[in-house]
């Protein structure tokens, strides 16, 4: 199937320093060399500790973040000026991560959910009717559309984030930390809904999160980020059955198990992900990683490939 | 209990809320012993960080304590005046935030904070008071703690200063130490280090720890026995392998079926509770979960549900349950 979402050798760099040193500008690496296809009606989950540049990649994809190499493709076309991206953003919605602060406090919830389309500029015959059918599909009750952002709960306000994503029935949503701040059965009714959501409307995701034990369940396939790299992309399944990555295998490790039979004695992964000011060179796991060794303290490696799985470590058994 | 440490009987506490009295805690018995470490668990509004700030006596002005009695080391602390208490938070009790950012003061240094912490320590010079502080901060895994003692708190990342705040609450040694979502806006492995840590700790540090999270893999990972929260009640409360492994409350049951952690394998719906929290400025007069309840009869509507001891350390507030 020809993907949806296509993106190669990307590259994102920020500008370090003030505005008056304009002539000799620093320039900080984010993301390099990152390569994901997304198919459509595919989820993807996108995985890493924070600071691994997991949202600076979904901005880039949506034209938030100018990109200083590679290529984003969406539905076939390259995406380079900036109508292009007004494209994507047409096709594409996202859901932040915090629900309630995402939506604006002084636009009841009607106005908020029907808002994308007096951004596109798309045509609205009733809007009141499309209001209240939006907040249907997602499980709410007409009088929602009165309310403001403050009055709604945690999971209201999910849902009403989920609604307004949908109103203009994209191809593809963008999912940021989606069940974020809250509970366990909260979170089960918002990702199932998503789930019957992607169902009917043929959507595909991606989904940004650090939470492993929710990304097993939802994703189909798993893309695991560290400081700005890609470390291993995979189906999901085999990721978590056999994780082929260092990273990858202390992140799952490291996850706390709800079973006190099997409470772990040891750590899986000690100290902190370095700053990005001070990416390591060679393979930028290789200060926290079990397995390193000379070799991975000066030589970047390349990535091997095992059908659609694929891991970027010297010395990983894939 | 005998050697209980921290013993609350009946607790009842209500908050002043536009249109009434929320009954935030609706009669709470727990007690805490020596060396134990007791995790509470239940989802938001279930009365979880009331029960911690009750414990250590910062429960706000909106707050009023109907019934019920706290014991800190056989003492009731509502017969005691503010003052007093505060002498006891640092000293007998102590509590590490969620949000270590807002524990420290943004304008001072890590150091001089926990050099302060100790003005309560008579016959030590600042200069041991320092030493202390510094040796704590390598107690807790900082691994240049000469260099954190000059450090303001937004220049430690968040697991650092996490590490911080937990030195601070043990500074004084207190029989009781109270973490209210120590891990929760952390990375998974900066949980799974501090969880590590806490582990350590409690080998070396012979007080009671009373963990409050709504991660059932934090519970698992770290306590002896756990009180399940709901509505302002413990509904159910045992020893952890009892609990994972034998819940028999229906709450605990629906809780613990849908944490996607918990569900081998994969699946593409997970189990939901269905229904909403009770309205907690009128409770209803039966079982609080009734409503939401797959067992639920004509009587748990109606009476509240009785306390049944199953085993022994374990019990479930249910009509349903027998022994």
């Amino acid at each position: 199937m020809s993907a949806l979402l296509s993106i190669r050798d990307l590259s994102v760099d920020f500008a370090l320093g003030s505005w008056l040193d304009i002539g000799a500008r620093r320039q900080l690496n984010i993301l390099s060399g990152i390569s994901l296809d997304l198919v459509p009606g595919e989820t993807l989950g996108l995985v890493g500790e924070s600071g691994s540049g997991k949202t600076t990649l979904a901005r880039a994809i949506l034209g938030l973040q100018k990109l200083s190499g590679g290529t984003i493709q969406f539905e076939g076309a390259p995406l380079a000026s900036p109508s292009d991206f007004a494209r994507v953003r047409r096709r594409t919605a996202m859901m932040f991560q915090d629900a309630v602060s995402s939506l604006s406090p002084r636009m009841a919830v009607g106005e908020a959910v029907t808002e994308p389309f007096a951004i596109h500029r798309e045509a609205l015959a009733d809007r009141r009717q499309t209001a209240r059918d939006l907040l249907a599909e997602v499980g709410l009750r007409p009088e929602i559309a009165s309310r403001f952002p403050h009055e709604l709960s945690g999971g209201q306000a999910r849902r009403v984030g989920v609604a307004r994503a949908l109103a203009l029935r994209p191809a593809l949503v963008i999912a940021d930390e989606p069940t974020a701040g809250l509970d366990v059965s909260v979170q089960a009714e918002i990702l199932n809904l998503m789930a019957d959501l992607k169902d009917r409307l043929s959507l595909s995701y991606l989904i940004i999160t650090h939470n492993l034990a929710l990304v097993r369940h939802v994703a189909d396939r798993i893309a695991v980020l560290y400081l700005g790299r890609l470390v291993e992309t995979g189906p999901s399944e085999k990721i978590f059955a056999r994780p082929a990555h260092p990273y990858t295998r202390s992140l799952i490790a490291a996850e706390p198990i709800p079973d006190p039979r099997r409470r772990r004695a040891d750590l899986a992964i000690k100290g902190e992900i370095p700053s990005i000011l001070r990416r390591p060179g060679g393979c930028v796991f290789h200060t926290r990683c079990p397995i390193a060794k000379d070799r991975c303290k000066t030589e970047t490696p390349a990535p091997r490939r095992e059908g659609a799985h694929q891991v970027n470590c010297h010395f990983a058994d894939i | 209990m005998t050697g209980a440490v921290l013993q609350i009987e009946g607790l009842k506490l209500d908050y002043a809320v536009p249109g009434g009295r929320l009954h935030a805690l609706r009669h709470v018995s727990l007690s805490i012993k020596k060396g134990e470490v007791l995790g509470i668990a239940g989802e938001s509004g279930c009365g979880k960080s009331t029960l911690a700030a009750a414990m250590i006596g910062l429960t706000g002005a909106n707050a009023r304590q109907s019934a019920g009695t706290i014991r800190l080391g056989g003492q009731d602390m509502a017969s005691l005046s503010e003052d007093d208490r505060r002498r006891l938070r640092g000293r007998k009790i102590a509590m590490v935030f969620q949000d270590p950012m807002t524990a420290f003061n943004p304008v001072l240094t890590i150091g001089g904070q926990l050099t302060d912490f100790q003005h309560n320590i008579e016959g030590l010079g600042r200069a041991e008071k320092r030493a202390r502080a510094q040796a704590m901060l390598s107690r807790v895994g900082l691994s240049d703690p000469a260099l954190i003692m000059g450090r303001y708190p937004h220049e430690l990342s968040g697991g650092m200063r996490q590490r911080a705040a937990i030195a601070a609450a043990l500074l004084l040694q207190p029989e009781v130490l109270i973490a209210d979502e120590p891990t929760t806006a952390l990375d998974v492995t900066m949980e799974a280090q501090i969880i590590h840590l806490f582990r350590e700790l409690r080998d070396d540090y012979d007080g009671a720890m009373v963990i409050v999270t709504h991660h059932l893999g934090v519970i698992a990972e770290l306590c002896d026995r756990v009180a399940i929260m709901y509505a302002g009640e413990v509904v159910e409360e045992g020893p952890v392998d009892a609990i994972y492994h034998g819940a028999r409350h229906p709450y605990t049951r629906a809780l613990m079926a849908c944490d996607p952690a918990m569900i081998e394998g994969r699946t593409a719906r997970l189990p939901t509770i269905g229904g909403a929290l009770p309205d907690l400025r009128s409770p209803p007069p039966g079982c609080a979960f009734a409503p939401r309840c797959p067992l639920a009869t004509d009587r748990c509507r109606a009476e509240a549900p009785p306390d049944v001891q199953l085993t022994a350390g374990h019990r479930a507030l249910c009509h349903e349950v027998r022994p």
